[in-house]
């Protein structure tokens, strides 16, 4: 992506260790506005750890991590929940408050953060279930879901405000393909129409060339490659081809 | 260094409990929109203790009467029975008796529930979504047990005081009337503070403190877990642990400034 477009999410030498472990060693990239970048790589080599650092969940040891322009780290604790209100994050396993039901999980937001009334938050979850395709999953338990429909559950509630910034962590896992590609193509079209940011950490290839701008891949705490999906999907790097194989799809 | 490691750690976890229990006060005035979580907590923690606080505080009750009249008989004023039972039961056994069932149940309750929620994940949910965890998860479970001790506690010196009484009459031949009178009368001597009985008010003063320290320190154990299980595990053994040791200290400073100052 242009370095020159403005960049909505930006990592300047980024580093971050857990204890010995060196998990992000000079991590440096953009995301421009309305632009979707797709982070693979093996497991384990930090892909959760750069969502967490750009919705200020993690400090970084060293480096910038800054959204639109502002250093997450340096924010107060009131300017980085104003931020988090216009993002999104769809947590790997959908992180769902288990004592609230599917319905009251995508409200909590609405609910906590707004004065909106009861009949507008209650149209605005129906709508976002709608959108997941779990129309009748309101009263529900997460207890009571499969893992697939509790990731569906989460993206409602990471979409439910209308975010400008999505950071979406495996959003595929779990999924069955058809539903897979339901959400795929939601995705795309979040991009497309509402020209959201995006940060998608993926191993699907499917996805990824359904939804995302470019591809990042993340090896030993950097960028070791970021192409456009099709020369991605298409390079012969010696670390590409082996990790993807010979038919990425 | 490795020395200084426990006491530096004890202070951080009094540090962050004492924070905690500031953010709470500091929201109170959101508790009457918090009214059904509050009244959720309310039969989760304390409804559901109300049997063991029965057949305990009965027992609790009758081993005071025994123990005691036993050895009031030796010297022939086993008539005193009922006063040392309802003081015993109204000043200390109440409301120490039911924290510590509050600790067990409750208070390791609330460290394994919120202690699961960070370990997966939902507790980074609610900061992400900007969500005031203080305000959804620990505020009504502090009011919950603030309110639920001390009537709890009522519960447990009513029934240990009729348990004693049962023990007077069967056992040291105390007529259950005249055990009754002596530990209503004992009961009636007035506060300086309140135009109430001051054993009464100052025993569910002691449990109403000690409602706020479980659920203060489950609280806290529950949202520093880390690790998974092991973590979730570690966190409700120390909720309770640290609870009963909170309880006993506490105890002595509140018995102090009532019944020495």
């Amino acid at each position: 992506m242009s370095p020159t477009a403005e960049a909505v999410i930006e990592l300047r030498d980024v580093r971050k260790s857990f204890g010995a472990q060196k998990v992000l060693d000079g991590l440096s990239f953009q995301v421009p506005r309305g632009r979707c970048l797709a982070i693979m790589g093996p497991s384990g080599t930090g892909k959760s750890v750069i969502l967490r650092h750009v919705i200020g969940l993690l400090k970084a040891d060293a480096g910038v991590v800054s959204v639109e322009g502002r250093d997450v780290a340096r924010l107060s604790k009131h300017e980085l929940s104003d931020l988090r209100k216009r993002m999104g994050f769809l947590f790997q396993e959908g992180a769902l408050i288990n004592w609230l039901t599917v319905g009251e999980n995508v409200a909590l937001p609405l609910r906590e953060n707004t004065r909106l009334p009861d009949a507008e938050i209650r149209r605005k979850v129906q709508e976002k279930l709608e959108l997941v395709h779990i129309p009748d999953a309101w009263d529900k338990l997460p207890a009571q879901i499969s893992g697939g429909m509790k990731k569906r559950v989460g993206l409602a509630r990471a979409l439910i405000t209308d975010p400008e910034i999505v950071l979406y962590d495996e959003p595929n896992a779990g999924l069955d393909p058809e539903i897979s590609q339901s959400i795929n193509d939601l995705l795309r079209e979040l991009h497309e129409r509402l020209r959201v940011t995006a940060l998608l950490v993926e191993h699907r290839v499917r996805c990824i060339r359904t939804v995302a701008d470019e591809v990042l891949f993340l090896e030993k705490g950097r960028v070791l490659v970021q192409l456009p999906p099709r020369e991605f999907f298409a390079s012969d790097h010696p670390r590409l081809v082996q990790f993807l194989g010979k038919d990425p799809d | 260094m490795n020395i200084l490691r426990p006491v530096v750690t004890i202070a951080q976890g009094l540090g962050y409990e004492l924070e905690l229990l500031g953010s709470v006060l500091a929201r109170l005035h959101h508790v009457p929109a918090r009214a059904r979580l509050v009244a959720d907590q309310i039969y989760q923690s304390a409804l559901q203790t109300v049997h063991v606080v029965l057949v305990v505080g009965t027992f609790i009750g009758m081993i005071v009467a025994l123990q005691t009249g036993i050895e009031l008989a030796r010297i022939g004023q086993q008539d005193q029975i009922g006063t040392i039972v309802s003081l015993s039961m109204a000043r200390e056994m109440g409301p120490f008796i039911t924290a510590t069932i509050l600790a067990a149940a409750a208070g390791s309750s609330m460290a394994a529930e919120i202690g699961t929620m960070s370990v997966s994940d939902e507790l980074s949910a609610l900061e992400v979504l900007s969500v005031d965890r203080v305000k959804l998860l620990i505020l009504p479970r502090v009011v919950a047990l603030a309110i639920a001790a001390p009537l709890l506690t009522i519960l447990c010196d009513t029934v240990g005081i009729l348990g004693g009484g049962f023990v007077a009459q069967s056992q040291l031949n105390v007529s259950y009337q005249l055990y009754l009178d002596s530990a209503v009368e004992a009961l009636r001597d007035p506060g300086r503070i309140l135009p109430l009985p001051k054993d009464v008010y100052g025993g569910l003063f002691k449990s109403f403190v000690f409602g706020v320290i479980v659920a203060v320190i489950g609280c806290a154990a529950g949202l520093r877990a880390s690790g998974g299980a092991l973590g979730v595990g570690q966190a409700t053994r120390s909720a309770v642990r640290d609870s009963i040791i909170a309880i006993i200290v506490t105890n002595y400073f509140i018995t102090w400034a009532l019944y020495q100052s």
